[in-house]
């Protein structure tokens, strides 16, 4: 019974994103749009495979924000996938979402925080929680895979329901380190 | 590289595009295109840009790809358009058969004291918007080709569609749309069937 345990864990820790995707099914979420982040490339996939869902790739974050209340303006319900190195690229274009008090549910992959290998990183995940509260988001975290439903839950209703900016920020400790060298 | 700019009364040609509009959207990009909007006359289905510079390609993408039924025309600036070209590219992967985007180009940027754009010094912005992917590209030059360009504004099978307007520079007297933006949206959703709870 206990190695049945541990294996459910993992599987709950493997599924994290199909709990993302299952909510945002459940909150009828009819547009993603990304910039890519491996922490994303399973939520990313089961969206591109998801007829119902209009799935858009971005070149640069604002874009994300922009699409988001055109998306809003038509009656969808919609989420902006991206890692924290993109938040700063959002800050003038969320502007848009306070003037015209337009929902935002952003969910953003952490990097720079934990265990992080590339200094590059560093500077705009360490400012990212403070970046996005500047420009009047309000921010959910998740620190581990069972939360993640209930705090995507919550996010989309003060979204949604709400009219509220929310960025979820997913914790670089729960996504793992990244390999920079495959093992032999 | 010489640039020549162009003739058309920027006016004429937004009221051109918008005569008869049926039941098109149409998202406007700051400054003048905002202003040349609401002087070809108000309506529940404008959304106006305040801000937002580079935003206006994507708004509309956004809004044409939740109204398929309906179609969805951008008319933005050059200025805009060079903060966000990047939205051509998404734009024109995405194909969404129902928008047009429109630049307004004067090559200069109106709002902050006419200062020469890229466009102005030599940048194309009809062979960028073909390089990113859009196979229908026009240039619109005089108020004949507006109204030949207008029907196909309504086609909702086609898009996206890419339409570089040379307009003359100039600011024109400013005609003000409301800058509620919370207003301007919610009148917008109504306009769609959206209830404001």
């Amino acid at each position: 019974m206990a190695a049945a345990s541990a294996e459910t864990t993992v599987d709950a820790a493997l599924d994290w994103p199909l709990a993302i995707y299952t909510t945002l099914k459940s909150y009828n979420v009819k547009q993603v749009c990304y910039v890519p982040d491996a922490g994303h490339s399973r939520l990313i996939n089961l969206s591109h495979d998801d007829p119902a869902i209009q799935t858009t790739v971005l070149t640069t974050e604002e874009e994300g924000i922009a699409l988001c209340a055109g998306a809003w303006l038509g009656g969808d319900r919609s989420v902006l996938l991206m890692q924290s190195s993109g938040v700063g690229n959002c800050i003038n274009m969320l502007s848009l979402m306070n003037a015209c008090r337009l929902p935002l549910l952003t969910i953003v992959t952490m990097r720079g925080e934990w265990a992080e290998f590339n200094p590059w990183q560093i500077p705009m995940g360490t400012a990212t929680p403070a970046a996005l509260e500047l420009m009047g988001v309000t921010l959910l975290r998740i620190e581990t895979p069972d939360e993640v439903a209930e705090v995507i839950s919550a996010a989309a209703t003060l979204a949604y329901d709400g009219d509220q900016q929310i960025a979820v920020l997913i914790s670089q400790r729960m996504l793992g380190r990244k390999k920079w060298v495959e093992a032999k | 590289m010489t640039t020549t700019f162009g003739t058309m009364d920027r006016r004429a040609a937004v009221k051109g595009l918008l005569v008869d509009r049926k039941n098109l959207l149409v998202v406007s990009g700051l400054g003048s295109p905002s202003y040349d909007v609401f002087a070809a006359g108000d309506h529940d289905a404008n959304f106006y840009l305040w801000g937002a510079m580079g935003g206006a390609a994507m708004v509309g993408l956004g809004l044409a790809l939740a109204q398929r039924t309906r179609p969805v025309l951008v008319l933005t600036g050059d200025g805009e358009a060079l903060m966000g070209l990047g939205a051509l590219l998404t734009t024109a992967v995405k194909k969404p058969a129902n928008l047009t985007i429109g630049v307004l180009d004067n090559g200069h940027f109106g709002e902050t004291g006419m200062q020469l754009s890229h466009s102005g010094l030599g940048s194309r912005l009809d062979i960028i918007a073909r390089g990113a992917g859009f196979s229908d590209v026009t240039e619109i030059a005089d108020l004949t080709h507006v109204e030949a360009f207008r029907p196909h504004l309504h086609d909702l099978s086609r898009g996206p569609r890419f339409a570089r307007i040379k307009i003359a520079p100039g600011n024109p007297e400013r005609a003000l749309p409301p800058r509620d933006g919370t207003y301007v949206k919610n009148r917008l959703r109504q306009h769609l069937g959206f209830a404001v709870t």
